[in-house]
Order: C-alpha cells, then structure tokens, then sequence
C-alpha cells in the first residue's frame, strides 16, 4: 500500500492549510525526514517531512489552494511496490464477511485504473470544491459557513452535518439567526445577505476605482477572531498617563554596561506588565463558560507587526525572565515572525497581550482583546510634555497605555489595580531588576 | 364489522381472504396449477376445492400463458379472477398476457375496460429450488405502467391486501414471499383491506432509515433490534408496494433520520433499490443526506443450488447489521 502524505494539523483551531511550495515533483525519490513540501497555516509557514521513503506520485495538492487538514495530498510508494493510481474512485469497499452484501462503491472499483482524471480525487481537493454531504452543504448554505473552513470528519474528509455544528458552535458569532428549526427555514439568511452586502459595497465605487484583494489566510483568520472578540467580549477601556524618564535613564545606564544585549523600552514594558499582573493575579485570567481559569503564569503576547498583518508571538512566563532574556526572545521572535516561520506553539495562547505603537507616534488608542486574553495593553508614544511639579513648571517624558478588558472576568477597581502595578514599575524601574 | 384477531400462518391467512371473497362475490374465481385437490404447490389453496367447488376453484395444464389470457379475458368480462402461478419464474411465461394486455387494456380502450386481475405468486430463494424456481422479479412487473405491484410481509398484509386487490379495477401482482407461508401472525376476523398506495413505518429510529420489502423486513428488524445495543435507533419502513411507490413516507422519514439504506431479496443492479435511491435524491429529502445512500440486494448471479451460496445471494441479519453499523455511525 502507498503510503499516503496528510496535510497535517500543526495548530489546534487549523482547519484548512495552503500548500505555498512543493520541493519535491511526481516521481522523485524521497527519504523520511526529507522536507517535501511548505504550508502556509492561518497564522504561519511550516515545512512538512515526508512521512515514508520511496517514490513520490499523484501529487493532486495543488500550491496556493486551501485544503482542508487531514487529506491526502500525495502518494509514496515504496522501492518496488507497483504503481496504482492513487487518484480517482480508490474504493474502500471491504469485502464483508457476509458477502451476500454488495457494498456500496462497488462499481466503482475497476473503473480507477484507466479513468483516473474524470473521477473525483479521493482527496477531498476536487474540481467542484469541498467534498460535503447535501446536509452538510444546507446547513452550511443556511447559516452563511464556508465549508472550505470546515473539518470533514467523515470518510476521506466528507464534512457531515456534525462538522458543520462543530464549526457553529467553534464561532457563534457567525450564527446571527437562530440555529434552523430542520423543518422550516428553506432561506439561508445569512449566506445571502452576506453576498448582498458585499455586492453594495461594491456598487458605491466605480467599477475601476478600486483593486481587489483576495483574502489570505492570515486576513481572514485577524477579521474573524477579532470581530467574535467584539462581538462575543464585552470590553471596557482604561487610561493611564505614566512618566518614562526614570525608565529611560535606567535602559540607558544597562546598555551601556554591556554589547551583549540592548534592551528596548517595549522589552521594559512587557517585563514591568508581566509583573504587574504577577502582583494582582486576579487580572491574570482567562473566561470560560463555567469557570475563570486563574493562571499561574505570565505569558504576554506581543503584537508584532508583519507585511499583510500581525501575529502575536508569546514570552512565556514573562514575569520570571531577565530583560535580557525577554529582549533576546523577543528579537528571535520578531524575526521569525516577518518570515512567516513561527511555530503554532509560539503564538497560540498567552494570558495577556501587549500592542506598541509607540514608535509609530501615536498618542493613544485602544486594542482589541484577543481571547483567551482577559487585557490588552496599547502603548502608545513617549512624549515630552511641560507638567507642574511642586509649583514649578518642568519637563517629562510622558506616555498614555490603554488597558482593554474583558468585563465578564475583570472589574474597573481591578483594572485600576493592575494599572497602578504597571505605574509603579515603569516610574520606579529598579523594581523590575530587583 | 369487529374483528378479533387471532394468530393464523401467512398461507392460511391468503386462503382466509381468497374464501372471504369468493363467498362474497360470486364472480370472484381461482384459477392455476394444482389449485385444486393437491390444494396448491405451497398448499395455499387447501380446501378452496370443497368449499367451492371445480367451477370456482379451477386446475389448468402446465400453461401459463393460455391461464393468464383465460383470466385477462374473464376479467374484462366482469369476473374477478385470481390467477396463481405455481412459481413467480414462471411469469415469465405469461408475460405477454400480463404486460401486453392486461397492463394496457384500460388505456388502448379508452377506459372503458378495466382488467380486475390479481395475479399471486410464490416467489424469492431459501427452499432450495434453485436459479428456475427462486427468483425476485417483483421490479420487472414494477417498471409497467398499468399494473399494481405487491409484497406482503406478514399474514396481516397478506390478507387485507389480497383483499385490497381483489377490489382494485385494474391488475395486482401480488409476490407472496415463500419462506413467509408458515409465518404466524395476528390476523383480525372477518373482511379488511390493507390499502395498496401506502408504505408502512414498522420501527420508530432516528438515526437511519431501512426501506425493506417482503421477507426482509423481518431481517431489517432482526438487524435493528441487535442494533440497539450499540446505541442505534434504526427506523425500519416496509415498502410494501412497489407500484405505485409510497414515496411521501420514505422523503419524510429520510428528512427525520438523514439516512438512507434499501434492503431487497431482488438483484441489486437496477432494482427497486435503485429506484428508492434516485426518487430520493430527486426530492426534498436530498437535502438532508448526511451519507450516501446504500443498498442491499441480490448478488450478480442466479440464485444457487447449494444452500450456503443460496444464502450468500441474498442480504442476511450479518450483513443488514454490518452495512447498517457502517452507515449509522458515519464509516461510510
């Protein structure tokens, strides 16, 4: 039997996966190990072994497509096994012990060898899309869920109608009617009106005036996460105005002590946020339907800014590094990030998360929280500002951070709290090296 | 009219609805090959012949064909004949009397001649009579406009449909499942008919439907009830008729279950299995497929001599369970 090559999971909520770059072609011999092909996943590239020795044949996963995990997406038949295709109504019609039973695909059988093309692959890749039961794809056509996101749990990747409640269930803020009543609902509300918004959006330009953009991966995984985090988090917003220059005085004095490292004021900042949170562990919390999980730890994503998006690599245990290790992380991180070749493990997760835009000369904003996140933490811009000082006029360098949180785990007085914290440890920096 | 039911075998329970009918009407008649003294190849007839005498109860020679143009013609004559043909195979030899005239009659005369015939007869494998004498040919007789097709399955049906045909106009292949004439069942006294446009839901499920017919409803149930102690809630529908096919209960109870599985003692390939399979895919209920549909039927050979590939031929509890098991929990 050839062994089959799967578009594998590497993340927990992958659904799809789009091959960017066969390094192998049809018919090339290959090791295990060998790096056969890249992904590119929601959120970032990965290099994929193959899974056996031998000769590599039916690649039917085509580059820069989405499909669905799980699939196979080439062959490898090994050092002297016949070639069969693989492509093409490969029947798994057991012969049933009772063999007064025709099974189900049996005429399906002979035909394989010499019409591989017209059949549908047995990958779930076909020329008309997805492969779905009619249930499936009225349901899906019912509550506006493209099923090229959806995981087929059924043979060969056959999304059935659990899939699809599965999917439902994973981002109810895409459910905006009422979960059909099987009987009725012969419209499909959602999928429709989808399609009639987009078609104004459209009709208020000129056919000429704009160019289209088609969404990747990391564009639509942004919109959808982020609208069911203002759809589904109740967020409420608080302000502080921290002054810097105890700070900047004090990065300025450890850079100078060595090569080795130098630190950035966001490495301060992720450093004094995780401690303040070490300080008030109650702002260190993620929601669940019945319970608030309490974490033990401080894991700060930190939004890194990437061309066609961002991503939000993870300091673990943040409040437990050195700024040097936290600044060294960080630059690895940040550099593999604009590659695209952070590992799942590196971004998915965190209890909070940190958003910068202070070198971009902003004054102030809000973030949005990225569940399971409680808070976000925007900085914004170091700015010199005339504040009176006993009675005097005199010159600080100021910054306002805006802290977004969850209402349904964190309250205004622990927001302030946890704020405070952050203050004390920005204004007074020797706490954060003691 | 009340009626007490009491637990009579299928054969008898035909001979019961044929004995009803003649005292009733006297232009009601039996006729075919040892219907008389020897009481009926499979002894459906009994004591028809002392109670009603040769004039009523009538033995032909090894002739279907000049039997079945004697009947179509008395039928078109205001007699309400019953032709039973010793085995279903040999329709066969009748075909031309059946398809060509009494199926078409009302229509090539403008309506004004309806041919009342019921024909019975003895069918499917399982006694060890061989590829002659074994066959399902029910879906032959099922693809000619102009004739009713049915299948009982239990002395019940089997009386309150033969009844049901004898009160038809037009004529009624009645395919009596040989392995059913000495199941015993409660059969009500007295007059009843089974009406011949209606399936029946003989099993309340929701996780998949079995459109069986004949004899292999029973197997269908014997498959469901194992079955419920692997958690499965199977919904078993005994088809009954072929023609004209209930289609109404089979579309809502596929849109109740979302799935499908037909199960027919008759050859698979382009049986009435197929028929279910596209009728639903052309109907509402193709959107509430969650699997493919399935079926089960006949193996691609005549039915064999030797009982244990007899048995092979045909879908069996083993098997019903397997498909079933595979379909219900989404291995196929």
């Amino acid at each position: 039997m050839a062994t089959e090559v799967i578009l594998p999971k590497v993340d927990m909520d992958m659904e799809t996966g789009k091959i960017t770059q066969w390094f192998v072609k049809d018919g090339d011999t290959v090791s295990v190990g060998d790096v056969i092909f890249e992904i590119e996943t929601d959120k970032a590239a990965m290099e994929v072994d193959s899974p056996a020795s031998g000769i590599i044949r039916d690649i039917i996963g085509k580059e820069g497509e989405d499909t669905p995990i799980g699939v196979p997406v080439a062959w490898i038949f090994a050092e002297g096994e016949d070639y069969i295709s693989q492509v093409g109504g490969a029947s798994s019609a057991s012969s049933s012990s009772d063999a007064a039973v025709p099974e189900v695909a049996e005429e399906a059988v002979p035909q394989s060898a010499d019409n591989p093309v017209l059949d549908e692959p047995s990958g779930s890749v076909s020329v008309k899309g997805v492969r779905a039961t009619p249930l499936a794809r009225r349901m899906a056509r019912e509550h506006g869920v493209d099923l090229a996101s959806v995981t087929g749990s059924g043979p060969k990747g056959r999304i059935r109608k659990r899939d699809v409640l599965a999917a439902l269930e994973a981002k109810p803020a895409a459910v905006t009617a009422e979960p059909a009543s099987a009987e009725a609902a012969p419209v499909a509300p959602a999928a429709r009106d989808m399609a009639a918004v987009d078609a104004r959006t459209r009709s208020l330009f000129e056919p000429d005036s704009f160019e289209e953009v088609a969404h990747d991966n990391m564009r639509r995984t942004i919109a959808e996460r982020l609208q069911e985090s203002k759809q589904t988090v109740p967020h409420f917003y608080v302000s502080v105005e921290v002054e810097l220059d105890a700070l900047l005085a004090l990065r300025k004095q450890m850079n100078a002590e060595s090569d080795a490292f130098k630190i950035s004021v966001n490495d301060m900042m992720i450093k004094a946020w995780a401690l303040a949170l070490r300080d008030v562990p109650d702002a260190n919390v993620s929601w669940t339907q019945t319970h608030t999980l309490k974490h033990k730890h401080v894991d700060v994503g930190v939004a890194v800014s990437i061309p066609g998006g961002l991503i939000t690599p993870i300091v673990r245990s943040a409040e437990t590094k050195s700024l040097s290790v936290i600044s060294a992380e960080m630059k690895d991180l940040a550099a593999r990030a604009k590659e695209r070749k952070l590992k799942p493990a590196e971004y998915n997760g965190g209890t909070t998360a940190i958003s910068n835009m202070g070198m971009m000369g902003v004054s102030s904003f809000a973030a949005i929280v990225n569940p399971p996140h409680s808070t976000i933490l925007a900085v914004a811009a170091a700015q010199e500002r005339i504040v009176p000082k006993n009675g005097e006029a005199s010159i600080v360098t100021m910054m306002t951070v805006t802290l977004s949180v969850d209402h349904r785990t964190v309250d205004g007085a622990l927001c302030a709290e946890v704020l405070n914290a952050f203050k004390r440890y920005v204004e007074r920096p020797m706490l954060m090296v003691i | 009219m009340t009626q007490e039911a009491r637990e009579l075998s299928y054969a008898i329970a035909i001979r019961e609805a044929m004995g009803l009918a003649m005292e009733a009407d006297p232009t009601v008649f039996l006729m075919g090959e040892d219907v008389g003294v020897y009481g009926g190849a499979f002894q459906v007839s009994g004591d028809l012949i002392d109670r009603f005498g040769p004039e009523r109860v009538i033995e032909t020679p090894i002739a279907e064909l000049g039997g079945a143009g004697l009947c179509v013609g008395a039928a078109m004559n205001g007699m309400k004949p019953i032709f039973e043909i010793q085995f279903s195979d040999f329709a066969t030899l009748a075909l031309d009397q059946i398809v060509n005239q009494a199926a078409k009659a009302r229509f090539m005369l403008g309506g004004e001649v309806s041919v009342p015939l019921v024909v019975r007869m003895p069918a499917g494998s399982g006694t060890g009579a061989a590829a002659q004498h074994s066959q399902s040919l029910e879906a032959w007789f099922a693809h000619v406009p102009g004739l009713k097709v049915v299948q009982p399955s239990t002395p019940y049906e089997a009386k309150g449909m033969l009844l049901a045909a004898l009160e038809d106009p037009d004529p009624v292949m009645v395919f009596e499942h040989k392995l059913l004439y000495k199941m015993v069942g409660e059969v009500p006294e007295g007059y009843y008919t089974v009406p011949l446009d209606k399936a029946k839901v003989v099993r309340e499920g929701k996780d998949l439907t079995i459109v069986a017919s004949s004899i292999m409803v029973h197997k269908a149930l014997e498959a469901a009830e194992k079955l419920t102690e692997e958690g499965l809630d199977i919904e078993v529908i005994d088809l009954r008729i072929a023609r004209p096919m209930d289609k109404q209960t089979i579309i809502e109870s596929v849109k109740k279950t979302s799935r499908l599985m037909c199960v027919h003692e008759a050859v698979k390939t382009l049986g009435i299995g197929a028929e279910i399979s596209a009728m639903i895919c052309e109907s509402e209920a193709f959107d509430y497929l969650d699997a493919p549909i399935v079926r089960l039927g006949g193996t691609e050979n005549p039915i064999p001599y030797n009982p244990e590939l007899e048995k092979a031929s045909v879908p069996q509890v083993p098997g019903i369970i397997e498909a079933a098991r595979d379909l219900a929990k989404g291995v196929r």
